[in-house]
């Protein structure tokens, strides 16, 4: 069976990409832009056979099978001195749940955006843009080596750009779409270089070969620190963690179903995936578990805060993503890899599901954002009232919702942690607590109280392609957590333990003292917070902690400063100097030819005087 | 020596073209172009017949090789080789030349038979270089390759082409005055201590030389290929030439010429100076690493397109030079691959500059934008060639970039540091490029609005597509060409000699990654 | 004897230097070509005398072979620049020779 799968295994990757060669490939047969029914059918079909290979292969070998591996090697892609490296994929049940996550949630995407891009001149573009991305994504998710999973790590990046600056006649969309690849790319190249650490070290650059030579190395040895420490830095650049987060907020420009797919489903949690997949590696150092640990408590908190003074719908449900990432990332700091990679999976339905929901509340808006402009959508958005709830629930982690079972998980895992209580801990409960409150804070300025002002425009754009979406994620969101992947034999981790009840109680009560209290500020959509002026500390918040103004100020602008003085090149100074000085002492010299013979005859004469003379003297 | 010799033939047919495609201009008015364009094919196609080469395992060093005697008093002769490297850049060269050659078809309206022969004639100069293993014959091909490239930047180039020319010409003449002293100074040295007096490399690479002699001759070679990659300090030539080259001209000077110098360092500087070169590394690659950074910055500054693209170059190269004196073969593979891909994602740039100031008549980022919305499928060729040039994984620019620092890492890890935020440096200035030019509103220079600018033709964009193919390919499959490239690079290492450590074993401190091969083939390969 | 009759050598010497001189300051004063001319030939003849004294001085014949070059040499100098003087009139009108300053740096 396996040899028989083993060779499908490439499609699941290449399927996405052959869509992209044909969607940019389409004018060509057609010699004018083909109909949006035409790029709909490459774009989300392409994903649609991914999904079903996907499936095909995760029902006849992995279902029942922990610890299935199938794995295919395509070409050796470099064999240089002691480096070789393979075009080889390779899957266990850690990637086929990344699989079933980008694959599943990427079709349900993609059928959402054929019904939101409608009408969009740039329709056969953006699928094209799409399935790159999940073809790149997918290369990531099954690379066997880091440089494969390398070219797929840049490839979501360079999409995310495309996406983020999709409608591109507007160049603030630009800025937030470079801003977004510059910051990660400083991520990314502290990954290579801990790639280029790891293979100097251990001389391989196989993903498993690594962890088992990391799993044997000297506990805390300093080179495998500063590599694990560097991959974070990639890690947190992809995954907008502290403290190369800023850009996040701002990729909300792109295209809203652009930003359920990449920037909450699945390309954030790049960074996740890659320290879960590493793991042993970071097992290894002490000091690089602990890193990734505070990271994530400090982001989730930062970001945490932040999202509960946001003003624009996309905005809060980015800095959610944030703060939701930065649970993955404290879940991986103490270990609990599991639960990280099973809220991973949650968090792409009810995140997907959220901003899906949210685009069909922007589309039905007439692109109104603003927070302040809505209210009372509940009765005139029904339907999409229903899926935001569920995705509220979810994300705030009510009980019995998919994402209470993963961030229980997490939770009780970073209490054992320590063996009791914790900083990470107590972080997570505040997290908690300031998680139900920014989701329903944004549950209730949205839908409930009196009609704002944009409300009184709405008209209901969802349609079938987009409500099959919608009801597909909120079931997911909903009963997702019944889906837990057997990772057991990828992560081998002590079973979690038994925590106090009132541990568990407080884990639960938290996201509804969180409700409780958006409900008692914002039931009736008119904010305490908005009608007075903004405090100090909530502008900060807003500002996402000013971390914007230091990097502005810190490394933007002396470099742009630096580059502007330097323009033209102070190197070229020195050459320009030494033609200045020839060309003075040319035109020093060239006076004393003025043309007059007699000139000449007085100068030549007096020459010849002092040649005489000297003669004679000496 | 058989009758017909392939690489004697390669450069006759350039020569003999660049003079055909003059005259047929001069008496007949046309022609000069199909002539071009028939020389060059007949070049590819003779190279082509180096093929086989390519796959059989190959036993020699040199595959072909040809001796006339030319000099014989002063012990010059006419002799040529082609070995892996030579082969990868001659086929970069014709390609780079038919590329140049169909991309700007239509451009040149003013004195066509000459522009031709001239760039014939570069061309034919570079092949000279590429395969001489005379000393002499090789900085007499180094003066030919240069006069007829003057002529193309001051004659045919934009405003301010003279200066330009100038700076061009007194950069690379003092620079070649500084390599015939050292060329002659070492022939010199080697007659006085043998009693042979010859020019020829493969005698060359035997001279014994104090260690301090051996420094100032490869700094005289050094200071020669540095101007022409060109390496900071001495860069301040290329930006210039660049801009005010007509774009066939900046093709040739990019994708071409540029490799000259670090195909000199390869091989010459490395092998016949091999202790001296080792001494001088850590500079080499400081200067490297600064050239990298200090190219992106400036890139990152400009205001002219064609300047950018022009900066970015000298950032690329840095990497070509930081690889080389890493003095490894992962390093030395990478700067080879960097050598090809920067011809091909270069080579593209410049002539989707060009394609734009031909339609816009501007190239001045500040009076373009939004080019997108007119001319889409130009802009989408420019954002892959840009996203190739910040070293994007799956294209030829990613793999080079890679491997020089792999490489370059187990030489000195601080340097390689610091030479990697030039990968930052490359995302700032290639996206800056395209959200200045191709996103935002649409906006053309005053004097172009009347007309409706048309999209790239057919022609051109075969052009541009088989160059992103291409680049693709080294992406995915570089092996071919690290496969060609290998002996060659393994002679030059011979002058490292360290055995190669491959385990994986932490408890070695540092591990090196692939020291360049032990044995010594120096000695034993010469005929 | 012959010597006796002929002035000394360092008479000769000074009459030929005094010539020098006159035609040399002649050279530096005056502006008219013509004048610069007369005053080279003046220079010539002087270097002349020169060699002729010399020559009686030592007994050799050189120094009359020298006078009979110089002569001719003085000859055919005067003919082209008289020609170019001509030319110069022609198309000048003038014949001063600080006109003449075309190749001026």
């Amino acid at each position: 069976m396996q040899d028989f799968f083993a060779p499908f295994l490439a499609w699941i990757p290449l399927l996405p990409l052959l869509g992209f060669v044909l969607l940019i490939a389409l004018p060509l047969f057609h010699l004018r832009e083909p109909p949006e029914a035409v790029s709909a059918v490459v774009g989300v079909g392409s994903v649609c056979l991914s999904a079903l290979l996907t499936l095909l292969i995760m029902w006849t070998l992995f279902l029942n099978n922990p610890s299935a591996v199938l794995q295919v090697s395509l070409w050796q892609w470099l064999k240089v001195g002691a480096l070789q490296l393979g075009f080889d994929f390779y899957l266990d049940w850690l990637g086929m749940a990344m699989l079933l996550v980008v694959t599943g949630v990427g079709f349900l995407i993609h059928l959402y955006s054929a019904g939101y891009m409608h009408g969009d001149d740039g329709y056969r573009r953006y699928f094209a843009y799409l399935n790159l991305f999940v073809g790149a994504m997918l290369i990531l998710v099954m690379a066997d080596n880091l440089l494969l999973l390398y070219l797929g790590w840049e490839g979501v990046g360079l999409c995310s750009y495309l996406l983020i600056g999709f409608w591109y006649r507007n160049s603030a969309n630009g800025d937030a779409a470079r801003k977004a690849f510059i910051v990660t790319r400083i991520g990314d190249t502290a990954m290579l270089l801990g790639l280029i650490l790891l293979f100097s070290q251990f001389g391989t650059l196989s993903i498993r070969a690594l962890n088992t030579a990391a799993a044997s190395a000297p506990a805390n040895n300093l080179t495998v620190t500063l590599a694990a420490l560097l991959l974070l830095g990639g890690a947190v650049g992809k995954s907008a963690q502290l403290p190369l987060q800023t850009w996040l907020p701002d990729a909300m420009a792109g295209p809203t179903p652009v930003s359920a797919l990449i920037h909450a489903a699945t390309m954030v949690t790049a960074g996740v995936y890659l320290i879960a997949r590493m793991h042993p590696l970071f097992n290894a150092s002490e000091t690089a578990m602990s890193a990734v640990g505070i990271v994530g408590a400090l982001t989730l908190l930062l970001a945490g805060f932040s999202a509960m003074v946001q003003s624009d719908i996309k905005r809060v449900l980015a800095y959610s993503t944030i703060s939701q990432i930065g649970y993955m990332f404290l879940a991986l700091g103490v270990g609990a890899w599991t639960g990280a990679i099973f809220h991973l999976m949650t968090h792409a339905f009810f995140k997907a599901l959220l901003f899906l929901s949210a685009g069909s509340v922007i589309l039905s808006l007439h692109h109104e954002q603003s927070l302040f402009s809505m209210g009372g959508l509940r009765r005139k958005l029904p339907f999409t009232f229903g899926c935001f709830a569920i995705g509220c629930a979810s994300l705030a982690a009510l009980p019995f919702t998919a994402g209470f079972y993963s961030k229980d998980q997490i939770l009780l895992k970073a209490w054992e942690y320590q063996g009791g209580f914790n900083g990470i801990w107590f972080t997570g409960i505040l997290g908690a607590l300031i998680t139900g409150f920014y989701s329903f804070r944004l549950l209730f300025l949205v839908f409930f109280g009196n009609d704002g002002p944009a409300s009184a425009q709405c008209k209901d754009a969802n349609n079938g392609v987009m409500t099959l979406p919608l009801s597909v994620l909120a079931v997911l969101a909903l009963f997702g957590g019944l889906l837990t992947p057997p990772l057991q034999r990828v992560f081998t981790q002590a079973p979690a333990g038994h925590a106090p009840l009132w541990v568990e109680g407080v884990a639960i009560a938290a996201p509804i003292l969180g409700l409780a209290l958006a409900w008692l500020l914002f039931r009736h959509n008119t904010s305490p917070m908005e009608s007075r002026g903004k405090s100090a500390l909530e502008k900060l918040w807003f500002s996402g902690w000013g971390f914007d103004w230091l990097y502005h100020r810190l490394l933007v602008q002396p470099l742009t400063s630096l580059a502007r003085i330097n323009r033209n090149d102070i190197l070229n100074s020195i050459y320009n100097g030494t033609a200045f000085i020839c060309r003075q002492l040319h035109n020093l010299l060239s006076t004393s030819q003025n043309g007059l013979i007699r000139w000449y005859i007085a100068s030549f004469t007096c020459g010849a005087i002092i040649f005489l003379a000297l003669l004679v003297v000496l | 020596m058989t009758p017909f010799s392939t690489l004697p033939a390669i450069i006759a047919i350039l020569f003999c073209g660049g003079i055909l495609a003059w005259l047929s201009e001069r008496y007949f008015n046309r022609g000069s172009r199909q002539i071009s364009l028939i020389s060059l094919s007949v070049a590819a196609a003779l190279l082509a017949t180096y093929w086989p080469h390519l796959t059989d395992s190959p036993t020699g060093v040199w595959w072909d090789s040809v001796q006339i005697n030319w000099i014989p008093r002063f012990g010059i002769s006419f002799s040529l080789a082609i070995d892996g490297l030579g082969f990868l850049m001659l086929a970069l060269t014709v390609l780079m030349g038919l590329f140049g050659l169909v991309v700007t078809w239509r451009d040149i309206r003013f004195r066509r038979g000459f522009f031709y022969f001239n760039y014939l004639w570069t061309l034919a100069g570079v092949v000279g270089v590429f395969t001489a293993i005379d000393l002499f014959l090789f900085f007499f091909f180094w003066e030919v390759m240069l006069l007829p490239m003057l002529f193309l930047i001051a004659v045919w180039g934009y405003e301010e082409r003279i200066p330009a020319a100038i700076k061009f010409f007194i950069f690379t003449q003092a620079s070649s005055l500084l390599m015939l002293l050292a060329i002659v100074t070492l022939v010199y040295l080697h007659y006085s201590a043998s009693g042979i007096l010859t020019f020829n490399y493969r005698e060359l690479l035997n001279a014994q030389l104090t260690p301090g002699n051996a420094y100032w001759l490869m700094l005289g070679f050094f200071i020669a290929f540095a101007v022409k990659l060109p390496a900071l300090p001495l860069h301040t030539w290329l930006p210039d030439a660049h801009t005010q080259a007509p774009t066939a001209g900046s093709i040739l000077l990019a994708a071409i010429l540029l490799k000259t110098g670090a195909y000199g360092l390869l091989r010459f500087t490395l092998p016949l100076f091999p202790e001296a070169s080792a001494a001088f590394a850590p500079v080499a690659m400081s200067i490297g690493a600064a050239s990298i950074i200090y190219g992106a910055l400036l890139a990152f500054a400009q205001q002219d397109m064609k300047r950018l693209v022009a900066y970015s170059s000298v950032s690329h190269m840095g990497f070509v030079l930081l690889g080389l004196y890493a003095m490894n073969t992962v390093a030395a593979q990478g700067a080879v691959m960097q050598m090809i891909a920067h011809g091909f994602s270069t080579a593209a740039l410049f002539s989707l500059v060009g394609a734009i100031q031909k339609r816009l008549n501007s190239r001045d980022m500040a009076q373009l934008g939004g080019l997108w919305s007119s001319l889409p499928k130009l802009s989408a060729t420019a954002l892959f060639f840009a996203v190739a040039s910040l070293g994007m994984p799956g294209l030829g620019n990613f793999i080079a970039e890679f491997l020089v620092l792999l490489g370059s890492f187990d030489s000195n890890h601080w340097i390689t540091a610091i030479a990697a935020t030039g990968l930052i440096g490359a995302a700032l200035y290639a996206l800056l490029m395209m959200q200045r030019v191709f996103f935002g509103g649409l906006r053309t220079p005053e004097d172009a609005q009347t007309r409706s600018p048309t999209d790239l033709k057919a022609r051109e964009f075969l052009a541009l597509i088989s160059l992103a193919a291409g680049l693709l390919l080294l992406g995915l499959r570089p092996q071919v060409v690290f496969d060609i490239a290998q002996p060659a690079i393994a002679r030059t290492g011979t002058l490292h000699k360290k055995a190669p450590t491959a385990t994986s074993q932490i408890s070695s401190p540092k591990l090196r990654l692939s020291a360049w091969p032990d044995t010594d083939h120096r000695r034993g390969n010469s005929p | 004897m012959p010597t006796e009759t002929l002035p000394d050598l360092l008479t000769g010497l000074t009459l030929s230097a005094i010539l020098f001189c006159l035609g040399l300051i002649g050279l530096l004063v005056r502006r008219n070509v013509i004048y610069l001319l007369m005053c080279v030939e003046i220079c010539t003849n002087a270097a002349a005398l020169a060699f002729v004294v010399a020559g009686a001085h030592w007994d050799s014949s050189d120094g009359q072979v020298m006078f009979i070059f110089i002569i001719t040499l003085a000859a055919a100098e005067v003919a082209i620049a008289l020609a170019l003087v001509l030319q110069f009139f022609r198309r000048r009108h003038t014949v001063d020779i600080d006109q003449l300053n075309g190749l001026r740096g």
